[in-house]
Order: C-alpha cells, then structure tokens, then sequence
C-alpha cells in the first residue's frame, strides 16, 4: 500500500498514459481514460455501454508499481499513475492473446462478412504473429440460426460474451448463455427460444469478430465497398443516431452510430430493416404539369409555375406533409402555409412501443415518424380525416404524405411534392414535383424529446429529382412568400432566425451529435 | 447447438414433463428458498432434485426449474452445461465414474476404466451398455487420491478399485 | 494420524486425532471428546478477541494460498451489514483429500469450527459449500448439521448465548474451479463457476454482494484448537525455528507411495523423514522419482530436492515448490513423466471456466501438444512452443488455474526435459494433422 498522492486537479484524478497526461474523473477505466488522450488500448470483451466482463484480457497493460499486467477495462484510474500501453511487456501479452484466439477461429476472411471491419483481423495485422504455431485439429462446430436476424458461427466467436451481456443486462431478455466450459465453450440458447427480441439485433454490431452475422447482410457486400454517412434512423420519434451504408448508390445496411443523449450504441431491429424503401426504383423523375386533360413531363419552371398558379387560384389551401420530412423543408411548406392562409395537416402512423430496458428513455417509439416534433412546432395538426374538409375549389398540396390519401373530392386539385406518384391522386394533379428522400439530400430532423440532429446525404437522387428543401423554397418564393436559399445549412439558418424555438442554433453547432431545441435547455435550467 | 448439446439422439426435447416440484418436493425447496437471500441460490439443490427424480437434466426439466426460480431457461441451461455432474442425457442404472486424474493414473487408473468397459460390456467411454444397466465415464479428480483408484457408482464412492476386483464389483450390482 | 493406516508416532494429531473413530462422529460422541466447549466460549467472547488470537497463533490459510487467517478474520468489521461465512469444502486439487477425512470421521468438528469462524466475523450465516461428489462427507455434515440444530447449537440462539448461528450445506456440481473462492460464491449463488475479477474483494462484496470470509475446512477445524488451547500451545506445535509456519498441517499423500494417507505434522517438518518414514517411502522395489508436494499446481520437486526441505510454507518455497493445499503427489521410477504432466494438463483443459482467452485456449492447446509428444509425434520445437505457451498464461488471467497448468509443465520440462526428448522421433520438423475434428467429442 502506498500513501494516497495528493491530487494534481481537485475532483479528478491526474495520470499519465502512453507519456501523455490525461485529467478524469474518478472511477474512470483505463480504456476510457485512454481515449481521452487518443489511444487506443486494445480490447474485445469491454464495451462502453456494457458491464465489465474482464475475459479477454486484449486490454492487459503495465501499470508502474503493479506487480503484474492489468486489465485495463477493469481497473480504475489512479493518481499519479504511470500507464503503459505499447510496452514490450503489454505488446507481448497482447500478441499471446492475438495467437490463442486464432488457434482455433477459422482463417475464413474472404468469404466473412466481418472481415474489413473486424478487430481480430485489425489488430492481428497490428501486433499479432506472422505465421500460426499451432499444429493440431481445429475445433469444429456447425452454424446455428439464433432466430430474428441472427446468425451463430461458432468457429469463429472468440467468448467474448458481449451479446450475452447485452440481451443479458440491456434487452433484459437473456436468451444467451456461455454453454459448457473450457475450450468446449460456446454461446448457447435455449432449444426454442430465438433472438427476437425488437433490439437483439444489436448483437451483431457488438460482436468484435464474425461469430454474430445479420441474415439480411448475409454476404451483401464487403466492408471495404461500402460508403457510409452519418444519418438519423427515420423510423420513428427516438431519432437513433444510424449510419446509411451503401453500395454502388444502394442502402444495403443501416447500422447504430454512438450517440449517448439518444441511443448510446443501439438501434432496434425495426430500423434496421426498414431501409429498402430508400432504394425503391418507381421513383417520380422528372417534373410533370398538367397540359389540356393530360399530364405531361415539363421543365422545374413550368411545373413551379403551374402549381403557383394552382395554389394561387384556390378558395382554401390545405398542406397534407408528411411528419418525416425535414424541419427545412417543413418550415419552407409553412411559409407556404402562412403566406396563403393554409391549413396544414399531418397523419401519423403508429405502432406498439419497445423499450431498451438497459438505456434510459431509449424506445422504439409508438409514432413511427421521424418529425413530428418539428412538424408540429411549424404549425402541423394530426388529423385522423385530413382531408374531411376539402372542397370544389380547393387546392391539396401533398408533401411526401400519398400514401395517407384516400379520397379526394371532385374538383379538388392537388400539387404533388414528392417521391412516387401516386395513381389515385392522378386525375386531380395539377403539378406534380420530383424530390429526394431523406437518403438523398441533407437536412435535420427533431426528435420526440427536442433534439435536433442533422442527416448527411447518402446516395445520388434519381434523374431529376431534387432536395426537397429546395423544391419548396422555389416553390415557395414563386408564390411570393420569401426569397429562400438553396443550400439545406442556410435554410436552416433562416429557420433559426425566423423560429424563436431554433435561436442560435447552426449545422455547425449541431455537429453530427445534435443539440436540444434551446427553448428546453432553459427551461430545464 | 443447444440442440446438439442437449437433446440425446431420437429424443424429443419437449416431451411431456410431469412436473419434479409439487408435494413434498416443493415443500423440500420452499425451505430450502429460506436459507438464501436469492432464489437464484437454490438452482444447483434444484437441479440436484430435479436430476435425483428424473435421472437427468432434460430441456423440460430446466424450463421448471427455470420456472420456479423465476429464471430464464437460457440462463439456467449456461449454469446447467457448466457443471459435469449434471446429465444432459439419460445415463445407465448404475453411472459409473473413475477417476484418472494423475494421482490415480500412476496408480494404473486407465487400466480400471478398461476393465470396467469390458466387464459392463459399455464398450465405450460415455456409452450405455445395450442392457441399459451400465454408463461408464472417466471422470477428473474425485478427492480421494490416497485411495486409488476411487470409483463412482452412482451415489457410492468405492475406494481402491484395483482390475482384478473389477469383475466382482460389477457383478455385484443388479 | 494416517488414515486408513495406523498413525505414525511422529505424527502430531490435532484435527485429525479422531479420524477412525466412528463414536466421534455422532454429536454425543463429539461433546464427551470435548466438542461445542470452543463455541460456547467463543459466543461469550468479543469477536475481535477471537480474532486476536487467532492472529497471535500464526494460524494461515489451510486451503492453498496460505494467508493469515485472524487477519482475513480482522477484515471483516461491525458495520451492521449481513456478512457471510463460506466454508470452501470445494476439495478439488489433485492429491489433496484431508478435508474429505475431515468431514467423514468428525463432521461436527467443522460445524463447530464453521460456527465459530461465522461468530469470529459478525456473520449469522455460514454455508458450507462441498463438492457434489463427496457424497458421504456431504451426508456426514448434513448429519451433524441435523443434530447441531436439534441440540440448540445451531439456530437463533445458539448454545443459549441469544445469538444466531446458521450453517447451511451446499452441494456442488462438479467443477474444480468452484474451489477458487470467488467462483465458489458465485456457484453458491446458483451462477456458472466463474471466478470474479478482484476488487472488490470478498470482505468488501463477496456472496451476494455482502462483506464475505471464505475459509478452508482444515483452517476453521484448526482455529478451533488454537481457541480450546491458545496460541503459544499451536506455535509450540511447530518448529520454533520458523515463526511464519506455525502449528500443524494435515498433509495428504498419494501416487506411488507405499503408506497412501492423510498425516498430521508440525510444520518445519523434515519432508524427507516424512516420505520416507511416516509414509513409508515408495513401493516396495521401487525409487522415487518426482513429488509434487503441494497439489498438482505447484512445481514438481526431484527427490533430491525433497530431501532437504522442510514442510512449511517457506521451506516448501526455498526447495522450488509451494506448500499448496498440502497434497503429496509421488511417482516413481516407473512413471513416464511426460505422460502424467500430459494428463495433469487435460484436467487443467477439462476445468478451465473458460472466460479468460489464455486459459481457455492455452490449457487445451498445451494438452494437445504434450500429448502429440506422448503418442511420438512431437518435435524439438514444440518444447519451446510449449514453454512459450506456459510463459503466455502465467499471471495474466483473472484466477490462477491458467498458472497452474502452466507451472507443472515448465517444471516437468526443466527437470524431465530428456524424456520428452526421448520421445521425439529424430530428424522430425513437421507434423501431419487432420484438419478438423469435432469439439463435442
């Protein structure tokens, strides 16, 4: 036992890793601590948003004055403590784990999903041996369906027991289990119950190597083809901080980005697997206007015009948008709205709510919107019959919201912002304009608690189509209700200056993390 | 592979269960609950009785013993296949192991095995004798060395197993 | 004294005294030789003062890591919280088999002592927890247990003193890692036996998360003793040339020894007087050819360096081994050393938890290799790899069951390399293998 040091900083502990000083506070691990100043100290078991497990033991690191390696994710920073992470004697330990986890895991890179993307093979490439010295029999045994979107190849899991944590601690509904013992060992469960849970998905992010595989990725793509982009889960309020992955100008995955205020590592299986709508190909290309009976493909102008013209000329407007759409181009549609004394509309579809249980406020949320905090905020109203008062005369714009439509009454005429067009709607367009999805063009969504978040593009529009923020501002400037720029960071920032709620607020300052509405800030203050 | 670790060949892991926890064994584990602050630490005595009515620790039988602790059946299947005294299959009349762990292997322990696979005409480490009446298992270390070779028969540790009284003790049992 | 043989007059029997006297093992039978007497006092006593004289007696752990056992015992403070006593009965280290004589000639011994340890460290509740195949000592101690309860010793006012003792039998499945006391607590908690990752230690957060001690059989039977008597008779017991060491240990001997049993001396004893004279020596014929002194995770010794120890935890280490749990495993002439050190690992394969990579992995890559070498397939450079292997798994594991694969492998190596050499086919560099094999078999 030593004397207690004195701390350097008050209230934190002051330690110096890899000969850089690092100040945190106490009761912080040593991979955390690490971080903080930039190194990576390598790991499998540990997981930030899981219990400590301590099995892996990748993370063994000379402490001065310790007798023996630590593991880094178990120990506690100390003051004054000297950490060395890239030491003889730690790269050694590491390399020794590098080569027991190897000797029976499968070299079958070219044909796994995880390779390019896997820390057995990064830090084998790192620090592991050059050659193999093992000579016997590899451990054998057959893949197994865990049920949901999951599948089991033990050759290649290395215990690390990260899913079992997870559907253990997080999803509190623990159908794994590490079965047998010794290198018998496997991860188990239970004849007839599956992976089904609406966030088991989650473990196969959270496996290191390529034991835990998605059934839908299945041999999709290889890592290094992909292009990915900060995004936020569309499928419903939550507002899960995901990333858009796609091959040659397809989403093939969507998969959790970090982001403690929201969803820390986790995304439910719903939005996984709600991508492929995203890709759909009877998309709505070019701008079309109405000429005599029929309509026909016309230029950005003349398809501008005419629907200007339309809302114009109408006795009452009605703005049907959808509660997905972005708060630029939400708040350009309610300049639209407020200019010629619209009403505006929203329909929202809902579903059974799924708790994370491990992670406060962390749900699939029962409104399986993306916006309608924002929408709402501009001016939008649920309605369950949102077109019960339209009437001859009457002009209906339909922004991204077909699908919602039903009837529409004779003499009704509808401008079309949108994705597809849709056949019901076709005797009444007068104008029907082609736009991105939210895959498509830049923008920012409000969650359910008031947190803003940008989305970046991920892939190319078709054809014509264009930012949907873009397309209702020129919209919006042709019926004369502003002058609004083109890019999504300056609607924004007109946004910011003309809604109280967004004051101060910019693309900048949102970063890829997000910010809570300032209006909740003070008042939480 | 839970399928393959628990479920013996040709037998179907949800058979009907008749229920191990009812009467007297029921009020056996409710006293039992009142010596632990959890009930999670009556698993292993739960297990044991389970095992001691049934002969084995079947899927059934876990998914009550799971039932009653309030625990999942996954959790108490990893807690089950952790330890080897529990059978994940049906075992002959008479489980039979020796030990052969070092202390009784310089003593000629592997020669008892064999022994007694030939006097139980098992054949075969791990397999049941056609008559069903023997399952002959190595087994590691059963803590008494200095009586080598111990052999389990069942409940009935027998000291000082040597081949030649293999046959006798064999015999002796029904 | 040396059950199943006779005792031996050089023998100082203290626990073991009654082993072979069956009158000892009813309650009756135990309170005429003077059983429960230690208990009842010590309930009247403060347990600080308890503890005090077990620290002053030297009395260390009996279980293998040989701490001191009234310091273990001061850890443990009245700070109103539920303690709990845990009585490793877990007897799993190859060679050793005291704690069975134990239970099955006076079980009440441990009660006694189980209840005196639990009084020692403000716990209401001891369990004892024994290996599920020690099915006699389990009846033995369930038996006195019984009978404790239905004298009055045992339960809410125990011996009259108007304080609870409990003591509960648990009874293990079968996994020699249960022995290592934090995957004891979690196997008593009804969780797989994997040890814990230490802080918190148990006398922070041990069985279910309350302040815990866990002590050893032999160690509670031999406080007993050290309270009836005091501490300057148990130091008296031992040789006064080593303070560290005091009192007597049961040591359990087997393998190819012609007196296989359990013996009692003072430690300091002369282990060659010991092997040769009390346990007779090897088997007619025959010479010794290695010891393992300490149960199979301590280094193996050569008969030459047998010879000058002593049997105390120093002496054991200054002669290159440990003291361990204080079982005696002996080979002779005849044994093939790579053979067993082959076997010793496979049990070290079949046991480990299998949490930690280089155990998992390492305990059965090494059974595989040495026994390669045994069937005469091995070649010069798996002895290094063999070496190397041992060095990956030694002191980077959260338990030491990794260690203790490794230790008699690179003992055996040092000290028996020229018969793994013998086995290995001149001129062989390579090795044909079939490419998979299936892990359920």
């Amino acid at each position: 036992m030593t004397a207690p040091v004195a701390p350097a900083n008050p209230g934190m502990v002051t330690l110096t890793i890899e000969g850089r000083i690092v100040v945190v506070p106490p009761g912080t691990n040593l991979i955390e601590a690490a971080k903080t100043a930039g190194v990576l100290i390598p790991h499998y078991c540990y997981h930030p948003s899981l219990p400590v497990a301590g099995v892996c033991r990748m993370c063994l690191v000379e402490v001065e004055k310790f007798p023996k390696l630590t593991p880094a994710c178990a120990t506690s920073v100390g003051e004054g403590q000297v950490v060395h992470v890239h030491s003889d004697k730690a790269r050694e330990a590491r390399k020794g784990v590098l080569e027991f986890l190897l000797i029976n895991h499968p070299l079958d890179c070219p044909i796994c999903d995880q390779a390019g993307e896997c820390e057995l093979q990064d830090y084998t490439f790192a620090e592991g041996r050059k050659d193999s010295r093992y000579m016997e029999p590899k451990r054998f045994n057959p893949m197994e369906d865990f049920g949901g979107d999951v599948l089991y190849v033990p050759n290649r899991c290395i215990l690390c027991t990260r899913c079992v944590r997870f559907m253990d601690v997080m999803a509190k509904d623990p159908v794994l289990n590490v079965s047998e013992r010794g290198d018998r060992a496997y991860i188990g469960k239970f004849e007839g119950r599956d992976l089904t849970h609406a966030w088991a998905g989650n473990v196969v992010d959270l496996c290191p190597v390529g034991a835990l595989l998605s059934k839908d990725f299945l041999n999709r793509a290889r890592a290094w083809e992909l292009d990915r982009a900060a995004s936020v889960c569309p499928s419903c309020s939550q507002g899960c901080n995901v990333m858009l992955e796609t091959r040659d100008n397809v989403v093939v995955r969507i998969r959790p980005r970090p982001n403690a205020a929201v969803n820390q590592h986790f995304a439910c299986d719903v939005g996984r697997m709600n991508y492929r709508w995203i890709n759909r190909r009877d998309r709505l290309e070019y701008p079309v206007a109405r000429t005599a009976n029929a309509l026909t493909p016309a230029s950005w102008s003349e398809a501008v015009q005419q629907a200007a013209a339309a809302i114009g000329g109408a006795t009452h407007v009605t703005v049907l948008a959808s509660p997905s759409l972005s708060n630029e181009t939400l708040f350009l549609l309610s300049r639209i709205a407020v200019h010629v004394g619209a009403s505006s509309v929203m329909t929202m579809e809902r579903g059974d709510e799924v708790p994370l249980p491990g992670v406060p406020d962390l749900s699939l949320r029962a409104e399986r919107v993306a916006n309608h905090t924002g929408a709402a905020l501009f001016g939008s109203t649920e309605s369950d019959a949102p077109l019960a008062s339209l009437a001859a005369g009457d002009v209906l714009i339909v922004a991204d919201a077909a699908a919602s439509v039903t009837t529409i009454p004779d003499g009704v005429r509808v401008v079309v912002i949108g994705t597809v067009l849709h056949e019901s709607l076709l005797p009444h367009v007068v104008a029907a304009l082609p736009v991105c999805n939210f895959a498509e063009e830049d923008g920012t969504f409000t969650n359910l608690r008031g947190r803003v978040q940008r989305f970046l593009q991920a892939k190319a529009a078709p054809a014509q189509a264009r930012p949907s923020y873009r397309v209702v501002g020129e919209l919006a400037t042709a019926l004369g209700a502003g002058s609004f720029p083109p890019l999504a960071a300056d609607v924004f920032a007109v946004m910011a200056a003309t809604f109280p709620a967004f004051t101060g607020m910019t693309y900048r300052t949102l970063g890829l993390q997000g910010a809570p509405l300032p209006l909740l800030v003070e008042a939480s203050a | 592979m839970s399928l393959h670790a628990i479920a013996p060949d040709g037998q179907d892991a949800h058979e009907a269960h008749a229920p191990v926890f009812v009467g007297a064994r029921r009020t056996e584990l409710d006293e039992l609950l009142t010596r632990y602050p959890t009930k999670m630490a009556a698993l292993l005595p739960a297990l044991w009785m389970l095992q001691e009515d049934r002969g084995w620790v079947s899927p059934a039988g876990m998914n009550e013993v799971a039932s009653v602790l309030e625990l999942t059946p996954a959790y108490v299947q990893g807690v089950v296949t952790f330890y080897t005294m529990y059978h994940l299959h049906p075992v002959g009349k008479h489980f039979v192991q020796v030990c052969t762990t070092t202390p009784c292997n310089v003593c000629g322990a592997e020669d008892v095995v064999n022994a007694f696979l030939r006097e139980t005409k098992c054949g075969e480490l791990g397999v049941t004798s056609a008559d069903g009446r023997f399952t002959v298992v190595e087994v590691e270390c059963l803590g008494a060395c200095g009586f080598a070779t111990p052999v389990m028969v069942n409940d009935a540790l027998v000291e000082c197993v040597s081949v030649d009284s293999v046959q006798d003790l064999v015999a002796g049992l029904d | 004294m040396g059950y199943p043989h006779l005792s031996h007059g050089r023998e100082t029997p203290v626990i073991s005294k009654y082993f072979g006297d069956a009158e000892a093992r009813t309650l009756a039978g135990w309170q005429a030789r003077g059983g429960y007497e230690v208990l009842r006092q010590a309930l009247a006593t403060d347990p600080v003062d308890v503890q005090n004289v077990v620290k002053d007696s030297g009395l260390r752990g009996r279980g293998g890591a040989g701490f001191p056992t009234g310091v273990k015992w001061s850890f443990m403070k009245p700070d109103g919280k539920t303690h709990y006593l845990c009585i490793n009965a877990d007897e799993s280290e190859p060679g050793t088999f005291k704690d069975r004589e134990i239970m099955r000639w006076t079980p009440h011994q441990l009660v006694e002592g189980a209840a005196v340890a639990a009084h020692a460290i403000y716990a209401e509740t001891a369990y004892i927890y024994i290996r599920g195949e020690y099915t006699e000592p389990i009846a033995r101690v369930r038996e006195a247990v019984r009978e404790a309860y239905a004298a009055g010793i045992l339960g809410a006012n125990a011996m009259g003193s108007g304080k609870r003792v409990d003591v509960h039998v648990h009874k293990g499945a079968g996994a020699y890692i249960c022995g290592e006391e934090t995957a004891l607590m979690n196997s008593l908690e009804g969780r797989r036996g994997n040890p814990r990752i230490k802080p918190p230690f148990p006398a922070v957060a041990g069985l279910f998360a309350q302040p815990t001690t866990i002590n050893n059989v032999e160690t509670v039977c031999a406080a007993i003793h050290v309270l009836r008597n005091g501490a300057d008779w148990y130091k008296s017991l031992s040789s006064p040339s080593n303070p560290k060491s005091t009192g007597t240990k049961l040591f359990s001997v087997c393998g190819n020894v012609a007196r296989p049993g359990n013996y009692e001396v003072g430690m300091g004893f002369s282990m060659k007087e010991f092997l040769w004279d009390v346990c007779g020596g090897p088997p007619p014929g025959r010479s010794f050819k290695a010891i393992i002194p300490g149960g199979s995770s301590v280094p193996i010794l050569t008969p030459e360096e047998c010879e000058g120890a002593v049997m105390d935890y120093e002496g054991i280490q200054a002669a290159g081994s440990l003291l361990g749990s204080g079982g005696v495993i002996c080979f002779d002439d005849t044994q093939d050393m790579v053979r067993q050190i082959a076997r010793l690992a496979r049990f070290y394969a079949h046991e480990s938890c299998a949490q930690c990579t280089q155990c998992r992995e390492g305990t059965a890559w090494t059974t595989k290799i040495l026994e390669r070498i045994r069937d005469g397939q091995g070649t010069m450079k798996d002895l290094d790899t063999l070496l190397e292997i041992a060095d990956n798994m030694t002191g980077k594991t959260i338990c030491v069951l990794s260690d203790s694969c490794a230790t008699p492998v690179v003992s055996g190596l040092k000290k028996f390399r020229h018969e793994f050499e013998a086995k290995i086919p001149k001129n062989r560099s390579s090795v044909m293998v079939p490419s998979f094999t299936t892990a359920a078999a």
